[in-house]
């Protein structure tokens, strides 16, 4: 383990987060909130702090996979912990533990609060609720890949444990401008939703923060009722982001470069829009009989899907009280997430697809055993790597999920409560049914349970394996 | 500027990672996952899985927008399909590999009929180098510059020299010879020496000076000048033949020795007036036998870099006067190897790579010059230039001793109108001049104005 470097990046990333500290206090400032104070004093911590582990340059620069996965597992760890500071320093959020709890929700883009209410909040806390979520979704990795020509060669191990998929790729032959693509694509989709949403009479403030909670898919809402009051016209607008946030974002590169045939061929967009829309279809169906009209049914359904297939976790209607088929697809959806290379979170539909396919030659080897095949995606053949990859993935998937459930279930909720909150948390959507349903939170449990669904949306988010080595021993030792 | 790297073996991932650092896009296109995820894990480069010499796949490679193709595939017809094709839908500029020596006999064809920029042969390179250090033995290196006007040598200060412990001046003012240090080695340690620099036992040094103009110096400093008369050479590949060919053209005696049968009577047929031995280079008995101890030059030519190392230094235990050169092709360890005596070290990719980083960084750099020749010495760490001025610049038309030049630049020779000398403080830099010229390679110098400290 190269402890100069990890320790020179994590440096990085605390300047950097210093930064962006900074926005939340001048909003504060802007409102005249006393609370704003003290998000300076956050950002001078996270920057000093920064500067101090950011010292000295190693000279052994080198990130190879383990210094990879184990600072980007660390890196976010420590944002988070820094992250959590001020909402306890202005006194918003007294516990500690619950305001670190808020901030990974927010940094992994899942959106499980422990709030019970939010209107009362100071403006500067909901904005760095929000904006938690607009860093994650993309990746602070990213964005420092993107802004500081750091390291050289050998970073492409960090982009690859901290983006979202089964195999990562690079748009073009430098990873700073890729990093760069990616952002100015994320900051183009961002600045359309705002106008948009402003447009259509949504209040400057809250236009900004939802537009942070849609696009990085997360679900932080600035109303205690999320998105149920707005206008119709709103709602709909946000479906649409949040269904094209749940994208590949190499699609949107592939169309910018004009390579449609390339956009055409992928094959996870596709299934991604498909499930969608059937989705969309057997629940309005489904909850039909529960609204006046076909459109509100229909207007519900689809944002309800949107919100939980690609993760984002807002909500306009309690789907908990809907019909058991339509909750029972909900559930599903959460599991499957959105496409790889998106802001959206859950196991990914490319792994689905991959699963599918890894089922289907294990029958076929069975029926024509001397059959040789390769499994194909997007036309081109799958490295057998990348199949047992994603067979771990899912297996170590498994183990968490129900691992989790064993340890939250100390605290005695029901089995719904129990299943849907470490589904909500390990998939970052953000609610789930029973007592963590969409219209109420994660406050009621105990210290514990707190920490390990912190755990879970980590691991979530990261896609456990970076999580998992940090807590290996042996990835620690010098050699 | 875009690049497309075809084939990523030992050669293809130097070049790109070399082009990488230098600030090009590249993207590199092989057959063999397993290349691809090396390079892609170390290198900032674009790996994508694909055979070069498919259309579709160039084209998804973005041939067409590319400035530079190379192909060094394994396969000499694989490479230049693929510059034919790049050639054809694109502008880029095409470098082929072609090694096989009934190609290059026909490479100006090629070069002409296929619009190639370059054809790389690096056994015939690797040999040229090879050929040279044997007209000269006591340097561990000779470059030409200037279509062989101007001479690079490198070679080791042994105990007994004049230089040791007298500054560099004294080779000018007391030797009376024009001959300019352009770079020290010391250890791991690279230094561009001033006038008063001391060298010490065992220092490397690089000198420059025009042909014909040396040979006083070096018998003032009491170095050996006189060529081989005899070579025996370890192995019978392409780059044996290559060098036997030059060495029987200087009437040097060659001794080839190979294990292969058949191959021994394709060299037979080849080579007429060389000695071809049928045996196993590493039978000490036959070594003997064939008077490994009497030779003045000994070549391990093997396709084993092991076996050539153990090869030289057995040679070395025999034969401590005899001039040994060693291919190593794959080995890294520079520092092991750079400590154990083995003579001259050629490496024929790093030779392949130079060629291309050369050409690639002439593509480059502005019109106002165009780099001509580029070597790298002590591993990399310098750069030793020759560029060509084409028009008026910044360094152009100013006395040297007004320009502030960068650090670790030292001006060598300007080769001008059929002449070369030595610049001193009031000479200038004209138009049509070519200027050689050392940088640490850190500098980054892509033309000539780069020299300029800004």
């Amino acid at each position: 383990m190269n402890y100069g470097m990890v320790s020179y990046i994590l440096g990085w990333i605390l300047k950097i987060e210093g930064v962006m500290l900074l926005l939340p206090a001048f909003i504060g400032l802007g409102y005249r909130e006393p609370e704003s104070i003290w998000y300076f004093v956050a950002a001078a911590i996270s920057f000093v702090l920064g500067f101090f582990l950011a010292l000295r340059k190693p000279r052994n620069r080198k990130v190879f996979a383990r210094e990879g996965f184990v600072t980007v597992a660390l890196a976010w760890l420590v944002m988070s912990l820094v992250g959590a500071l001020p909402f306890t320093l202005c006194g918003d959020i007294p516990s500690y533990l619950d305001a670190v709890f808020e901030t990974v929700s927010g940094f992994t883009t899942t959106g499980s609060s422990i709030l019970r209410e939010v209107e009362s909040l100071a403006h500067c806390t909901l904005f760095w609720r929000s904006f938690t979520h607009w860093v994650g979704g993309m990746g602070i990795f990213v964005f420092m890949l993107a802004v500081i020509p750091l390291l050289g060669g050998s970073t492409f191990n960090l982009m690859k444990a901290e983006s979202p998929g089964p195999v990562v790729g690079k748009f073009v032959p430098k990873i700073r401008d890729s990093a760069v693509i990616l952002y100015a694509i994320y900051l183009g989709i961002t600045v359309t939703l705002f106008l948009l949403l402003a447009m259509f009479g949504m209040p400057i403030f809250d236009a900004i923060c939802h537009t942070f909670g849609t696009v990085g898919t997360g679900g932080f809402s600035v109303k205690n009722d999320s998105y149920a009051s707005y206008a119709p016209v709103l709602q709909v607008i946000t479906t649409i982001f949040m269904i094209l946030c749940g994208v590949n974002f190499q699609l949107y590169f592939y169309l910018l470069a004009r390579k449609f045939r390339l956009a055409f061929r992928m094959s996870e967009v596709r299934a991604y829009l498909g499930v969608i829309a059937l989705s969309i279809g057997i629940i309005t169906i489904n909850i039909h009989s529960m609204y006046k009209t076909t459109g509100e049914a229909l207007n519900y359904a689809s944002f309800q899907v949107g919100t939980i297939i690609t993760t984002t976790g807002y909500m306009t209607a309690d789907y908990d009280l809907w019909p058991s088929l339509s909750k029972t697809i909900l559930v599903l959806l959460m599991i499957v997430g959105a496409c790889a290379g998106s802001t959206g979170g859950g196991m990914k539909i490319s792994r689905m697809v991959l699963l599918l396919k890894t089922i289907k030659r294990e029958l076929d080897s069975i029926i024509h055993p001397r059959h040789v095949r390769n499994i194909r995606f997007d036309k081109v053949p799958v490295a057998d790597e990348t199949v047992r990859n994603t067979n771990v993935y899912i297996a170590i998937y498994g183990v968490i999920l129900f691992g989790s459930m064993l340890l939250i279930s100390v605290d005695n909720f029901d089995f719904t409560t129990n299943f849907t909150a470490v589904a909500a948390t390990l998939n970052n959507i953000g609610p789930g049914l029973g007592a963590v349903g969409p219209t109420r939170n994660f406050a009621d449990f105990s210290a514990f349970s707190k920490c390990v669904l912190i755990f879970d949306m980590l691991a979530g988010r990261l896609e456990l394996f970076p999580v998992l080595l940090l807590l290996t021993p042996r990835s620690w030792k010098k050699y | 500027m875009r690049v497309i790297v075809v084939g990523c073996g030992k050669v293809g991932t130097r070049i790109a990672s070399q082009l990488s650092t230098e600030g090009w896009d590249v993207t590199v296109l092989d057959n063999n996952p397993a290349h691809l995820h090396r390079i892609s894990d170390s290198y900032d480069v674009l790996a994508m899985e694909g055979d070069g010499s498919s259309y579709t796949t160039l084209v998804e490679a973005g041939v067409k927008e590319a400035d530079l193709i190379i192909a060094v595939t394994d396969s000499d017809e694989k490479n230049l399909l693929c510059c034919l094709m790049a050639k054809r839908s694109g502008h880029a500029a095409a470098i082929a590999r072609v090694r096989n020596p009934v190609y290059h006999s026909e490479v100006e064809y090629f070069r002409e009929n296929f619009n190639l920029a370059m054809a790389v042969n690096q056994e015939h390179a690797a040999a040229e180098e090879i050929a040279r250090v044997f007209r000269f033995p006591s340097a561990i290196n000779i470059e030409i510059f200037s279509k062989g006007r101007v001479e690079l040598l490198t070679f080791r200060l042994t105990k007994d020299s004049v230089l040791i412990g007298k500054p560099l001046v004294y080779i000018h003012s007391h030797l009376r010879c024009d001959v300019l240090v352009l770079l020290v080695r010391r250890g791991s340690q690279v230094i561009v020496p001033s006038g008063e620099f001391v060298p010490e036992a065992g220092d490397i040094l690089s000198v420059v000076y025009s042909q014909g103009s040396s040979g006083g110096f070096f018998k003032k400093i009491g170095i050996e000048t006189d060529p081989v008369h005899s070579v025996m050479i370890i192995g019978g590949g392409r780059m044996s033949v290559y060098l036997a060919k030059r060495l029987i053209r200087e009437r040097i005696a060659v001794k080839i020795i190979e294990q292969d049968e058949k191959r021994c009577e394709e060299l037979a047929n080849t080579l007429h007036e060389a000695i071809i031995v049928h045996g196993d280079g590493t039978d000490e008995d036959l070594l003997m036998e064939e008077g490994i101890q009497n030779v003045e030059g000994f070549a391990a030519l093997t396709g084993i870099d092991e076996l050539n190392i153990i090869l030289s230094l057995h040679a070395r235990g025999q034969n401590p006067k005899a001039k040994l050169v060693t291919k190593i092709t794959r080995i890294g360890f520079t520092d092991v190897i750079e400590s154990l005596d083995l003579g001259t070290i050629v490496n024929p990719k790093d030779i392949t790579a130079d060629f291309v980083v050369h050409y690639s960084r002439s593509l480059q750099a502005s019109m106002d010059s165009n780099m001509e020749t580029l070597y790298k010495l002590a591993d990399g760490q310098a750069e030793v230039m020759e560029f060509h001025v084409r028009q008026k610049s910044e360094a152009t038309g100013r006395e040297l001793r007004k320009m502030r030049l960068k650090k670790n630049v030292l001006i060598g020779k300007i080769f001008r109108g059929g002449w070369v000398f030595t610049p001193s403080g009031p000479d200038t830099i004209e138009v049509g001049d070519n200027v050689i010229l050392v940088a640490k390679a850190e500098d980054k110098i892509l033309e000539l104005d780069d020299i300029l400290d800004t």
